[in-house]
């Protein structure tokens, strides 16, 4: 093969960080119920599907993609409260395998239902006009939306920092992740603030799954893959914790992307051998609380 | 289990009774659907196919086109009264998972014939399975190894192309025009290494320069960490080796990478069903092969009669190309039986290796040493604009006659002539 100049190798970089923040917005929403409500959402890769669905929906009825990253995030935010309340809030307290089973359980029901509604084969999603086509990066040429995709996993981020770090209410979320008792005796409705941390977790995911719609297309399936690798991310970033799957997804993507440059059949491979490393190591993951999931 | 019947004699003697009666219902059971099995109601042909998975919209349509094989078959009076019945299974594109599909096939639902497949690990784990039970199997799925001696059995017939025909049609039209530079983006399992050992054999002739070949795992969903690696090689055509699901989404980011800007993209299999799932931005321009197009109903009248018979089955939909293989691979088999007046094996696959036929495509014959069908191999291109119907989406590029000089010599497979 021809030889590896410095604009490949740059190139291939930035290709991984692109895919790793698709991995982060995936990851973060996971992290983020996970960390707060000790509930693994198995459900999120439906979400995510669900949102994409939502979006192709929307554009189908009139509306723009535009309109459809502020419309999908607040239908999906509105349907996961739902779902909070009617289906997970009466298995709190009874340990992290039945809200497991159950989010395990609607991910299925999910996907039978979108089949039942809009068939079983995919549909394209074409990029927003604006959006198509690819520019210089200084190094090569890159797709335009990729860049897009990396600045709204920005945005996001940046707003769910804002939001937990600096409103009185992130404050209650983040004293209600540590000790829900103190909190409750405080007066605050610890039940009200777990759906809210729920809904942003699962507009998350719909924003993610609508993002991706334009890279690969909807099909009823799509939330399965990375789903499997989302948990991978979360892992590796420490159960819980929204800095490790940030870091951990980049990661990730770089090493999938580095790998599949020198070998890429190996690209798959690399994601479970870089997890089987990092749990050797340190077997919380980077910036895991041990203990968190006994 | 067996603690707790020591335990309390009452209540184990409660349960031997329910045991009992219950095994009595299973033991009637089987008795009674092996009375319905002496009479022979209908003719049953076992239809192992991908329905989940990425090839589920190819899937989906070979069973649509197998049933209006079995329907036709039917209203035909079917075989002097007896009716033909389409038994579908989910292989979920798993040779594990086909194997045991097609043995409970063969051994549960006791099917005279065996049609389907997709996927050319499965079709040969399929074809392990009715190789020993002596069943026949008709593919509908490329393969080379299938027709090769050591997988090869009399029970094996390959109603599709396989990837030795398919690539060398694509390479002998796209060599000469696009240039000598390729790289390959190949799915990494047997018919994607089948299709690049196929262009590789037909460059020769036009002495390509393979600049080298990149693999990816089945079930790809991000290729954008391939892409700037086969840009940097620069080459005149990139062709690539995948299928379904997989091809849908490389085109689509191949297309946002700019890819298709200064190289050709060539494909050996272009799917109907893939290219409507990913729509027309994302296979613009790209070239490729395919077994059956309905856009060649102008050209003969078994392709029309399929094509109307399909849109009076479907309410105006066209068939697809593996559509069409279904319907093919379904009805060579009947039709064989009709022939044979009778579902003995023997005598179906002697009527098999006689058949000269034309269903849907032009004529066609399955050849003596491997049973591989002779047939046209059309060379197609992705439209974008001026599409008459949601089903107009290739143009028909050329046409490769049906010759034995296309396909790998009964001696080069391992048979002895």
């Amino acid at each position: 093969m021809a030889g590896l100049s410095f604009d490949l190798i740059a190139l291939q970089l930035f290709a991984g960080l692109a895919l790793g923040a698709i991995y982060v917005l995936f990851a973060i929403g996971l992290s983020l119920i996970f960390g707060m409500l000790t509930v693994v959402n198995f459900a999120h890769g439906a979400f995510y599907m669900v949102g994409a669905y939502v979006g192709l929906y929307l554009i189908s009825l009139g509306g723009n993609f535009w309109l459809c990253l502020v419309a999908v995030p607040l239908l999906i935010g509105l349907f996961g409260m739902a779902v909070e309340r009617v289906l997970i809030r009466p298995l709190y307290g009874r340990g992290i395998d039945y809200p497991l089973l159950l989010t395990f359980g609607l991910s299925y029901v999910m996907v039978e239902c979108v089949r039942i509604a809009f068939g079983k084969t995919g549909y394209p999603f074409d990029t927003p006009e604006v959006l198509q086509g690819a520019v210089n990066i200084g190094v090569g040429y890159f797709p335009l939306y990729r860049l897009f995709v990396i600045g709204a996993t920005a945005a996001v981020l940046l707003a769910l920092w804002l939001f937990l770090e600096k409103t009185s209410f992130g404050l209650i979320i983040r004293a209600g992740a540590r000790d829900p008792q103190i909190v409750r005796v405080l007066g605050v409705d610890v039940s009200r603030v777990w759906l809210i941390v729920f809904g942003i977790g699962t507009a998350i995911a719909g924003f993610a799954g609508l993002l991706a719609a334009p890279l690969q297309g909807v099909i009823p399936e799509m939330g399965g893959t990375i789903l499997a690798e989302a948990f991978v991310v979360t892992v590796v970033g420490g159960m819980g914790s929204i800095g490790g799957a940030v870091l951990a997804g980049l990661l990730v993507g770089v090493v999938v992307s580095m790998t599949s440059l020198f070998a890429p059949e190996m690209a798959k491979v690399s994601i479970f051998a870089l997890m089987a490393i990092v749990l050797i190591v340190r077997p919380q993951g980077f910036f895991g609380r041990a203990g968190l999931l006994s | 289990m067996t603690k707790k019947v020591t335990e309390g004699g009452a209540v184990s003697r409660r349960r031997l009774l329910t045991t009992a009666s219950a095994g009595a219902v299973l033991a009637a059971s089987p008795f009674r659907i092996n009375l319905l099995q002496a009479e022979e109601a209908t003719i049953k042909i076992g239809f192992p196919v991908p329905l989940t998975g990425p090839y589920g919209a190819e899937a989906q349509d070979q069973v649509r086109a197998g049933q209006l094989a079995v329907a036709q078959f039917n209203d035909a009076g079917g075989l002097n009264g007896r009716k033909a019945e389409l038994v579908v299974r989910d292989d979920k594109l798993n040779p594990g998972e086909a194997a045991t599909r097609t043995l409970e096939l063969v051994e549960k639902e006791k099917v005279n014939f065996v049609v389907g497949s997709l996927s050319a690990a499965v079709q040969l784990a399929i074809n392990n399975v009715t190789k020993e039970r002596g069943i026949i199997f008709n593919s509908i799925s490329q393969s080379d190894a299938i027709n090769e001696a050591a997988d090869f059995s009399k029970y094996t017939f390959h109603e599709a192309l396989n990837p030795h025909m398919t690539s060398g049609a694509v390479g002998r039209y796209a060599f000469p025009k696009f240039g000598k530079k390729v790289a390959f983006l190949t799915a990494d399992y047997a018919y994607g290494h089948e299709m690049v050992r196929g262009f590789l054999e037909v460059g020769k002739e036009f002495n390509i320069e393979n600049l080298g070949d990149i693999r990816h795992p089945l079930g790809t969903t991000d290729f954008s960490i391939l892409l700037p690696r086969l840009q940097a090689l620069k080459p005149d055509i990139l062709c690539i080796s995948n299928f379904g699901r997989d091809q849908q989404i490389v085109l689509k980011q191949a297309t946002d990478f700019g890819v298709k800007k200064s190289i050709q993209i060539i494909a050996p299999l272009l799917s109907h069903a893939s290219r409507v799932a990913a729509g027309a931005q994302a296979f613009d321009g790209v070239v490729g092969g395919c077994s059956f197009y309905w856009g060649i109903e102008d050209k003969f009248a078994s392709t029309k009669a399929f094509n109307d018979a399909f849109r009076k089955m479907y309410d105006g939909k066209l068939p697809t190309d593996y559509g069409a293989l279904g319907y093919g691979g379904v009805r060579t088999v009947l039709e064989a039986v009709k022939i044979a007046g009778t579902v003995e094996t023997d005598k179906v696959i002697t009527a098999l290796e006689a058949l000269k036929y034309d269903y849907y495509k032009g004529p066609q014959y399955y050849r003596k040493c491997d049973h591989q069908s002779v047939q046209s191999v059309l060379v197609i291109k992705s439209k974008s604009k001026d599409m008459k119907n949601e089903s107009d989406v290739f143009e028909v590029l050329s046409t490769e006659e049906p010759s034995e000089k296309n396909l790998r010599s009964c001696e080069a497979l391992g048979h002895k002539s």
